[in-house]
């Protein structure tokens, strides 16, 4: 997963609505772990539009 | 063996707070971490809160927490139609917008002067298990890696609800449950002062657009989208900043702040206790699910578990035999309001905009004096009782 630290607000909405519990929040630091099964979830609902999949544009 | 601490409680929130300040008022040896440097910012909220709700959570009213005081609602329907209740006509002043950084930290100042040590720029990593059971958390202060134990441990992290899912309490959500939010706090408008606004319908699917006052010409303008709705990364802010733009009111002004946040419109958890670890505020998804609203019910269910984590350190048994109480306080005091709010969410989310506008137009000659969604439902039921056919046991 491809985070933008420019765009990122850090909101955890991510975070929480992650079906795998993949993804830490360090304060500002965004961390996917090994669980993540790119289901895509956290693309289409980050809020401020942060995310992406590796390999899409 | 002799813990570190009684209690750990993860999260400075308001919730957290209670939980911290009741257990240590009854002499439990409290923790409280929290991985930002500061308790109450950033912002991840639209600062809403019945002043009824701090009432039964014994939470008095302090003016230096306050923003604004609350006149009424308005709740706006996609065509324009308005339904407005008017608390002041009716003697109540029900509603009052926060200053979220100030609120937390005066419940974490409440925390402390009970008793409770708080740590900042403390981050939980993980918890510690033996068997069943929790012991402990790890964690990084300043980056630091650090073992804490404890007899017990209060997952008070939040929407991220983490602390739970490594101990194995499963609080992930469905699409349909979570709802994505972007905010913006915009001064210079020309919305009115003194209400609260719920603008309805496709403007925001499965959610709604708020302006909540924060005194003179300024407001939090956010918006709320349900994640099962959204189609393309970015959508939530789109639809807020395509409806700021459409309305006047709203142009007009500037943004001095944005903030993103989740929100849960869930049923609560099944299980909010296990051996060693209690689940408070919107990590036990006890958010109301037509408000999205979670400070009263955050507030009320750390001070059930601050009360009875007290006990359970004069017993020093945090089994979760020990810990049900909690269980059963929460439940009595609000599950049923939350599956109700929840079943009306399913079911409004399916209107479209043209019986959005029948249903408000219906409302605004209906009598409510009172700012509540247990309020509007009924007289929902008495104008379209086809519409709640399926709670209406609840209402």
């Amino acid at each position: 997963m491809i985070v933008s630290i420019e765009k990122c607000m850090h909101c955890g909405a991510c975070v929480g609505s992650c079906p795998q519990n993949a993804i830490y929040l360090n304060e500002i630091v965004l961390e996917f772990n090994d669980n993540c099964n790119k289901c895509g979830r956290c693309v289409r609902l980050c809020p401020a539009g942060a995310l992406k999949m590796e390999g899409k544009k | 063996m002799k813990t570190d601490y009684d209690v750990i409680v993860v999260g400075a929130g308001p919730a957290g707070s209670m939980t911290a300040k009741h257990a240590a008022k009854k002499g439990a040896r409290v923790l409280m971490i929290e991985k930002r440097q500061e308790i109450g910012a950033s912002l991840r909220c639209a600062e809403g809160v019945n002043k009824k709700g701090l009432a039964k959570a014994g939470v008095p009213v302090d003016k230096r927490w306050v923003s604004a005081d609350i006149a009424g609602a308005k709740l706006v329907s996609p065509g324009g139609h308005v339904f407005r209740i008017d608390e002041s006509q009716a003697g109540a002043e029900v509603g009052l917008v926060l200053e979220r950084h100030l609120f937390d930290k005066a419940m974490a100042a409440d925390a402390a002067r009970a008793g409770a040590e708080i740590w900042l720029k403390t981050a939980a990593v993980d918890v510690i298990k033996e068997g069943d059971k929790v012991v402990g958390v790890k964690a990084r202060r300043e980056g630091e890696p650090m073992t804490l134990t404890a007899g017990c441990v209060v997952a008070a992290d939040g929407f991220e609800s983490q602390v739970a899912r490594w101990a194995g309490i499963d609080t992930s959500l469905k699409a349909g449950d979570i709802t994505p939010c972007y905010q913006y706090r915009m001064v210079n408008l020309k919305t009115e002062p003194d209400y609260c606004e719920f603008i309805i319908g496709s403007v925001a699917p499965g959610g709604y657009i708020w302006v909540f006052p924060k005194g003179d010409d300024t407001a939090n303008v956010g918006i709320g989208v349900l994640a099962s709705k959204l189609k393309k990364p970015g959508e939530v802010k789109m639809y807020l900043d395509g409806w700021i733009k459409k309305d006047p009111r709203l142009s007009c002004g500037q943004p001095v702040e944005a903030i993103a946040g989740g929100v849960s419109v869930s049923p609560p958890v099944e299980q909010s206790v296990m051996n060693g670890l209690i689940l408070v505020g919107d990590s036990a998804r006890i958010i109301d699910p037509i408000t999205g609203g979670g400070i009263a019910n955050g507030l009320l269910a750390g001070k059930f578990a601050g009360e009875v984590l007290g006990d359970c350190a004069q017993a020093n048994d945090y089994s979760e035999a020990a810990l049900m109480p909690y269980d059963k306080k929460w439940r009595d005091a609000m599950e049923n309001r939350l599956w109700r709010n929840w079943m009306a969410k399913e079911k409004f989310l399916t209107l479209s905009d043209k019986t959005l506008d029948g249903v408000i137009d219906t409302l605004s000659t209906a009598n409510v004096d009172q700012m509540s969604v247990h309020n509007i439902l009924i007289a929902i039921k008495e104008k379209h009782p086809e519409l709640v056919k399926e709670f209406e046991e609840l209402i």
